[in-house]
């Protein structure tokens, strides 16, 4: 299955994410890493953290690829950081989402769920905030 | 000075740190100003974290110990200043080559690089207010200096007012990178934080040189 990497500023955020996530799934779902927090625990990202936990996420048997989701700001710096550490071959299987965080996030690992690849997974992902923008529109 | 080791590039850090903890609370008034609020405190943070793994470890070059010092900002920064100045010392490093020290020619050669890899990690230019700001002109007074013979020490001297004035030059522009760029017209008139704490690196290393010369 497709993997997804969660990076956000906060930990205990990334954490609750994951887990409403994975209410919209049944069974075990897609493999889930999250890069949240400093290495001492502080509110940030880390470049470092996140590419070993793209790593975590791609190292299956069928060598799946990956979809990170970021929250704000330094996140999407630290997640393009992290994809120059990786293994171009690893690299080359990522995708950088733009979706935010929550909903991209339920898009993405309802999609992976299902066996989509990592295009498909990114491109759900990214039309997920169609759905609260035409809820609100109409 | 002619050549820099890696104890005085440990002394750099060292004095960074000391550095970037007394000015935190400047930093982090200036950055209240126009973005989050937090530069000083992840700076701060940060260049401890990286001065306190390079303290008590041997290094066979400069390159490597920048290296480290690049991916203990990536990991305990937590802004944007961490993949930023992250990138700073990792192309830093690789400017430096497997160099045993480093020569006047030689350090505006890793200044350069390391200010082409923030260039290029913000995606930022001059003039748009920030660190590259004082980054850049920094890399080209230390060039310039390297190229007409002169040593670390008045290398340096240039290089960092060239820094000052070009955190000056923008202080009454508008950002158009990064949260500052939110704030639009209001920025005019404030100092971009990350153009100061450039600074404050770069004061550190011509403070640690003069110290060690």
């Amino acid at each position: 299955m497709t993997g997804i990497v969660v990076v956000s500023h906060s930990p205990a955020l990334a954490r609750a994410a994951v887990d409403l996530a994975m209410e919209m799934v049944r069974g075990e779902g897609p493999p889930i890493e999250i890069a949240a927090g400093t290495a001492d625990g502080s509110t940030g990202t880390d470049a470092a953290a996140i590419s070993a936990a793209i790593e975590t996420v791609t190292s299956g048997e069928d060598a799946p690829g990956a979809v990170v989701l970021c929250d704000i700001g330094s996140a999407v710096l630290s997640a393009q950081m992290a994809l120059e550490f990786l293994d171009p071959q690893v690299a080359e299987r990522v995708i950088l989402s733009d979706a935010p965080l929550v909903e991209g996030l339920i898009g993405a690992v309802v999609t992976a769920s299902a066996g989509a690849g990592a295009e498909a997974v990114a491109e759900e992902a990214g039309r997920a905030v169609d759905a609260k923008r035409s809820q609100i529109a109409s | 000075m002619s050549t820099l080791t890696t104890s005085e590039l440990i002394a750099w850090i060292s004095t960074a740190a000391d550095s970037l903890a007394e000015h935190a609370a400047e930093l982090t008034d200036l950055d209240a100003a126009i973005g989050d609020a937090d530069h000083g405190t992840n700076m701060k943070r940060g260049m401890r974290a990286a001065a306190d793994a390079v303290a008590d470890a041997e290094f066979e070059t400069p390159a490597a110990l920048a290296k480290k010092v690049g991916m203990s900002l990536v990991s305990a920064v937590g802004g944007a200043s961490g993949p930023l100045y992250g990138t700073f010392f990792l192309r830093f490093a690789q400017g430096a080559g497997d160099a045993a020290d480093l020569d006047a020619e030689a350090l505006a050669a890793a200044l350069d690089a390391a200010a082409a890899g923030v260039a290029q990690r913000g995606k930022a230019d001059i003039g748009e207010k920030t660190m590259l700001d004082a980054l850049r002109p920094a890399a080209d007074a230390a060039k310039e200096a390297a190229a007409e013979g002169a040593d670390i020490t008045a290398m340096l001297t240039a290089a960092v007012a060239a820094a000052r004035e070009g955190r000056d030059a923008v202080i009454d522009s508008v950002a158009t990178k990064g949260r500052a760029s939110y704030v639009g017209e209001r920025a005019k008139g404030h100092i971009d934080p990350g153009s100061q704490s450039a600074v404050l690196l770069l004061e550190a290393l011509q403070a640690a040189v003069g110290a060690a010369a």
